[in-house]
C-alpha cells in the first residue's frame, strides 16, 4: 500500500499532478535578521565571502564561505530554542524525530487583516471560523499563518519598526494554547521574522508562541514565503533543519507538495 | 592676495587622468624627527641638551659644541624671511607640474636659518613670517613659511593645498551616519565646504534619531553601507569609489567588555568585524580607485580618515575587546598608509579618548563630544596631519604613552 503511495507520488511529481512549491526566502546579506536590544547577544545576519572564482585563489572552481545564525532567513525553531522547552527530550535540531519534519499544513489566510493592521493577532475565534469552512485541523498538522508579509520585499517594510518596536502580525496567546492543547498541531509557521507578533513581548506570557509551542515540544517556522500558493488544506510540507549538534534551530529550504 | 579657490568644473571625461607623482625626498634618519612631529601637526627642531643651540638641518651632533644629546623640541616658528626665489624650471617630475613654486630662506628667532616653502600670503623679503611644519605629498616633513597674521583664503593657497587635504569642494564619504559622531561629521564637512557628502547607513530598518535631518541637508546623499557585508561594500565602491576624495571611516562597534565580564566571543567578534575587518573591506574596495585619482585636478582624492581610539595604544581593560579591535585597526591603518603613500594620499588616524556616547554612559567626564571630534577631524584634514589625539584625556594618555608605556598600562588597569 505505502509502496504504491510512493510510486503514485513519484509519478504525480513527474507528471506535474503534484507540484513542489518553494516556501523559502533567498539567503542573502540584505535579508534582515531579528533585532534585539543592543546590549543582548545578536543573531548573525547571512554573510558570504568568496573563496575563489576561477582565479588565482582557485583556478577552476568557484565557492564561498558563509556565516549566519541558527535563526537567520527562513528557519526552523526547535523546542530547545525557548526556556520552556529546554528540558524536553529530543528537543534539538539533531534529535527532533525526522518523522515530524514532513507533514500536513493548514493555511489560514490573514492577508487582509494584516494589511489593515500590522499588529494583527490571529485569534481562536478566527481559527474556529476557518474550521467551519475547511474542517477541523487534523492532529500533528502545521498551522501556517498567511499574511502576505513576505511580499514586503523592502527590508524596512518587512521589519516595520517604529519607536515602539516592531509591528508584524502573529498569533494571540489563547490561540497558541488552543492549537497545542485542543488541536495537537506539530507547529506554527509565519511569514514574518518571528512566529510571535512584533509586539509579542507585551503579550501574556511574553512571546506566547515560543513559550507554549516549544514548551509542548512543538516547532516553529518563520520567514516563510509563497504561502499564497498553498491551498487551505491538503499541502504537505518538508522543513528539515540542518543536523546541528544540540542546535536551537536552523535555516531550512522549506518545500510544500500541492495538488497540481 | 590669495585668490579664493574656484569651484571646480566637472571633469572632462575624454582627458586622461594624470598619474600621481611625489616630491623627492629620502631624508636622513635624524630628519625623520621633523616628519614625526609634522605628522602630529607640530614644528620641532633638535635642541642641544648641553648648550641649548637649536639645530637645522637635523643632525647627529651639535653644530656648536658637538654634544650628541639633541632632543626634539617644539618651536614657535617665528622668524624673518631674508631671501626668496620663485622656481620656473625644474627637472623634478612633481614640481614640473606645479610651477611656479616659491621658496624662501627664513632666519628663525631661535637661531638657525631654514629653507621653507612660501605661502602666497607672505610678503616679499624682508618680512616677518611664521614657520610651521607640514607633511608634503610624499609624507615627508617640510617647512612652510606663513604670514604672521591670518589672511583671507589662507587655506586656498595653491602650494599649501599640495600638503593639506582641505574638504573644500571635495567629495566625502562618511561610512556611518547613524551615530552622533557621524552626524556631527556630516555637518562639519558640509560647513567646511565639501562639494558632496555620501553618508553610509547599515540596517535601514533600525530607525535611529537624526538620520532624516542629515538626509535632508543639501549635498548629502544616504548610501546603504554595512561594513560587515563584503558584497555590499564592493557594490557601493563600484558606484561611488571613483568619486570619493576623502573617506572618513567612523563606523564602529563599541561595547564595554573585558575578558571576564562577558562569556563568549560574540561581542568581541562583532567589534572585530566592523572595526578591523570593516576597515579591511573598505580598504580593498575603495583604496585602488582613490590611489588612481590622487592627481585628478584641483579636487583630487586626498585623504582617508580612520576613527580609532586612544585605547588602540594601550588597552583600557574595562573596554578590553574594543581596545583590541582598535589596536588591530591601528596596525592595519599603518599598512594602508604605507600603501597609500606612493600615491600621496594621506591616511589620518584619530585617537579620541572616551566619546560622550551611550556606551560610555557610566564613565565620568571629561568625554569627547561628537562635535569636538568632528571639528578635530576637519582640522586634521586642513592641516594634513597623520595622527590626531582630540580631547584632554587622549592628549594626556598619548603624552604618557610616549613617556612610559608600561606606566600607562598600569594606570589604565587601575582605572577600569
Ligand atoms: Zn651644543
Amino acid at each position: 500500500m505505502s509502496t504504491d503511495t510512493l510510486a503514485a507520488l513519484a509519478a504525480d511529481l513527474l507528471s506535474g499532478r503534484i507540484r513542489v512549491i518553494d516556501l523559502t526566502q533567498t539567503l542573502a546579506p540584505e535579508f534582515p535578521q531579528i533585532v534585539l536590544p543592543p546590549e543582548f547577544g545578536q543573531c548573525w545576519p547571512f554573510r558570504i565571502e568568496e573563496v575563489s572564482r576561477y582565479d588565482e585563489r582557485g583556478p577552476a572552481w568557484y565557492w564561498n564561505n558563509f556565516s549566519c545564525g541558527e535563526h537567520t532567513g527562513t528557519h526552523f525553531d526547535a523546542p530547545i530554542h525557548w526556556i520552556s522547552g529546554r528540558d524536553l527530550p529530543n528537543n534539538a535540531t539533531d534529535t527532533v524525530p525526522v518523522q515530524h519534519l514532513v507533514g500536513r499544513a493548514c493555511v489560514i489566510d490573514c492577508s487582509r487583516e494584516a494589511a489593515a493592521d500590522p499588529d494583527y493577532l490571529l485569534t481562536r475565534e478566527r481559527v474556529l471560523e476557518w474550521e467551519r469552512h475547511h474542517g477541523r485541523i487534523p492532529p500533528r498538522a502545521w498551522l501556517l499563518m498567511r499574511t502576505d508579509w513576505s511580499k514586503r520585499t523592502d527590508p524596512v517594510a518587512y521589519q516595520n519598526f517604529d519607536e515602539t518596536g516592531q509591528h508584524t502580525p502573529g498569533p494571540a496567546s489563547d490561540l497558541v494554547r488552543f492549537l497545542v492543547e485542543e488541536r495537537d498541531v506539530i507547529g506554527f509557521g509565519s511569514e514574518a521574522i518571528g512566529t510571535d507578533a512584533g509586539q509579542g513581548y507585551h503579550l501574556r506570557p511574553p512571546y506566547p508562541c515560543h513559550y507554549f509551542m516549544h514548551g509542548a515540544g512543538r516547532y516553529g517556522l518563520q520567514c516563510l514565503t509563497n504561502l499564497d500558493r498553498l491551498p487551505p488544506t491538503g499541502a504537505v510540507i518538508f522543513c528539515a533543519p540542518l543536523k546541528i549538534k544540540n542546535g536551537s534551530g536552523s535555516p531550512i529550504r522549506a518545500l510544500a507538495l500541492v495538488p497540481g | 592676495m590669495i585668490p579664493p579657490l574656484p569651484r571646480p568644473k566637472r571633469k572632462n571625461p575624454v582627458l586622461r587622468t594624470r598619474a600621481p607623482l611625489l616630491p623627492p625626498g629620502p631624508r636622513s634618519r635624524a630628519a625623520l624627527g621633523l616628519t614625526a612631529a609634522a605628522a602630529l601637526g607640530r614644528f620641532e627642531l633638535q635642541e642641544c641638551a648641553a648648550c641649548g643651540a637649536v639645530q637645522y638641518p637635523p643632525r647627529e651632533a651639535c653644530h656648536r659644541c658637538l654634544g650628541v644629546e639633541l632632543p626634539w623640541r617644539r618651536q614657535s616658528g617665528e622668524g624673518e624671511l631674508i631671501a626668496e626665489t620663485t622656481i620656473h624650471h625644474s627637472h623634478d617630475t612633481f614640481f614640473r607640474e606645479r610651477l611656479p613654486w616659491r621658496l624662501g630662506m627664513v632666519r628663525l628667532d631661535a637661531g638657525p636659518t631654514v629653507v621653507a616653502h612660501l605661502h602666497g600670503g607672505c610678503g616679499t623679503a624682508p618680512a616677518r613670517v611664521l614657520v610651521g611644519a607640514r607633511l608634503d605629498k610624499a609624507g615627508q616633513g617640510v617647512l612652510v613659511a606663513f604670514p604672521p597674521e591670518e589672511v583671507p583664503n589662507m587655506a586656498d593657497d595653491r602650494q599649501l593645498r599640495e600638503m593639506t587635504c582641505d574638504p573644500k569642494y571635495r567629495k566625502v564619504l562618511i561610512t556611518d551616519g547613524k551615530t552622533a559622531v557621524g552626524q556631527a561629521l556630516v555637518r562639519a564637512v558640509c560647513a567646511a565646504g565639501a562639494e558632496l557628502v555620501w553618508v553610509g547607513h547599515a540596517e535601514p530598518w533600525k530607525k535611529l534619531p537624526g538620520l532624516e535631518q542629515i538626509d535632508a541637508m543639501p549635498g548629502v546623499s544616504l548610501v546603504p553601507l554595512d561594513l560587515t557585508d563584503s558584497r555590499a561594500v564592493r557594490e557601493i565602491a563600484g558606484e561611488i569609489g571613483g568619486k570619493v576624495d576623502i573617506l572618513i571611516n567612523n563606523a564602529e562597534v563599541h561595547r564595554t567588555q573585558g575578558i571576564a565580564s562577558r562569556s563568549g566571543i560574540e561581542v568581541a567578534r562583532a567589534e572585530m568585524d566592523v572595526n578591523y575587518f570593516g576597515l579591511l573591506r573598505l580598504a580593498q574596495e575603495f583604496a585602488p580607485a582613490m590611489r588612481a585619482r590622487a592627481a585628478d585636478g584641483q579636487s583630487s582624492a586626498t585623504a582617508w580618515v580612520n576613527l580609532l581610539s586612544v585605547f588602540a595604544l594601550s588597552s583600557f581593560p574595562g573596554q578590553g575587546t574594543y581596545s583590541a579591535s582598535k589596536a588591530a585597526a591601528l596596525s592595519l591603518s599603518q599598512t594602508l598608509r604605507a600603501e597609500m603613500r606612493p600615491a600621496g594620499i594621506r591616511v589620518i588616524d584619530v585617537f579620541p579618548g572616551p566619546l560622550d556616547d551611550e556606551w560610555n554612559q557610566t564613565l565620568p567626564p571629561p568625554k569627547v563630544s561628537p562635535e569636538a571630534l568632528a571639528r578635530a577631524i576637519v582640522a586634521a584634514l586642513r592641516d594634513g596631519v597623520e595622527d590626531v589625539y582630540p580631547g584632554e584625556v587622549a592628549a594626556e594618555w598619548f603624552a604618557r604613552w610616549r613617556e612610559n608605556p608600561k606606566a600607562l598600562e598600569r594606570e589604565l588597569a587601575s582605572q577600569s
